[in-house]
């Protein structure tokens, strides 16, 4: 039986993407005190929420001073494609009970993404979710940690640029999807229409209305994800 | 701040069990799988506008501009995520420091 190799890249492959996101999480960090939260925030959101994407943008609302109900509607709109993932999970991982919630607060774009990758076989597909869910959520939410005590030390974060790597984060995580002209309209609209409508409404009802607009720009090109979803 | 972040948590949360309980094809139509792709592409666009060219409710080109343009140049040369991120905060430090821009 020649098992154990193809465990081990798994388990490799598991780790590397767990390193990348930590490093993220660093940024996370140090943006979520930045935008005026407490280390202990911070750390609640990378531990509880625990969906990058969603994170960000909660903390991008309130950091433009949009109310709760805003940032909470962003943060949770965003989320949304996790059921999708959950969705494609549950019959691979076949969990029950505890494992079953466990496993849903660690389904998210890259455990699903790894899981999808060994779909052809159950058992490596499971490995490569558990594993890639495991080493994200220790990693990602170390990182946050550091990131949150780091910023504490620094007087000026946009001395150090802070300011302009949340939104090249963010365009790095779109990126793989802008591979279609549909798609990068989805993105010049709803980014166009944002700025476009800030100086005339409160913060955080642009990001919702421009987001609408991109997606119905979208619906009507026909823009669709590139193959495998992640 | 703490009643929204526990409320935005629970609401990521229940997005994401939804998924486990609920028979597979009730949420699985091509409709609702089309808008699921949309929706981060359009909300996070939303927000690289508004983190680039907005400060409070005002349009400005400032340092980060340039630090932006620098991430998409380094994505358009494949650079991996973490290398992204330092070069736009470098550019956008380095503009500041320079004077060049606020």
């Amino acid at each position: 039986m020649k098992g154990t190799d193809p465990r081990r890249a798994i388990i490799g492959d598991a780790l590397a993407i767990g390193i990348g996101t930590g490093a993220y999480g660093i940024s996370f960090g140090a943006l979520a005190v930045a935008s005026g939260l407490s280390v202990w925030q911070t750390q609640a959101l990378s531990l509880l929420m625990f969906t990058g994407a969603s994170q960000f943008a909660l903390i991008a609302v309130i950091a433009s001073g949009g109310s709760a109900l805003v940032a909470i509607s962003t943060a949770t709109l965003i989320g949304t494609r996790n059921t999708f993932y959950s969705v494609a999970m549950a019959p691979i991982l076949r969990v029950r009970g505890l494992r079953r919630l466990l496993a849903a607060q660690w389904t998210i774009d890259e455990s699903t993404g790894m899981a999808v990758g060994h779909e052809d076989r159950r058992d490596a597909a499971r490995l490569a979710f558990w594993s890639t869910a495991i080493a994200i959520y220790v990693l990602w939410n170390l990182g946050t940690l550091l990131g949150a005590v780091g910023a504490g030390f620094i007087e000026d974060p946009n001395m150090f640029g802070l300011d302009a790597a949340a939104p090249a984060a963010f365009l790095a995580l779109i990126w793989p999807r802008l591979t279609s002209w549909p798609m990068r309209w989805v993105a010049i609209v709803s980014l166009g229409t944002a700025v476009v409508l800030a100086p005339f409404l409160s913060a955080g009802l642009p990001v919702l209305l421009a987001g609408a607009a991109g997606i119905a720009v979208g619906l009507v090109l026909g823009a669709r994800a590139p193959e495998v979803e992640r | 701040m703490w009643p929204t972040i526990l409320i935005a948590s629970g609401a990521a949360y229940g997005l994401k069990l939804l998924g486990y309980v609920v028979p597979e094809k009730w949420l699985d139509t091509p409709f609702a799988r089309r808008i699921t792709v949309l929706i981060p592409i359009a909300l996070l666009s939303a927000l690289i506008g508004l983190w680039t060219l907005v400060s409070g409710s005002q349009i400005t080109f400032d340092a980060r501009v340039p630090g932006v343009l620098a991430a998409l140049v380094a994505l358009l040369l494949r650079a991996p995520f973490l290398v992204v991120i330092i070069v736009a905060a470098a550019v956008t430090a380095g503009v500041r420091t320079l004077g060049w821009l606020p």
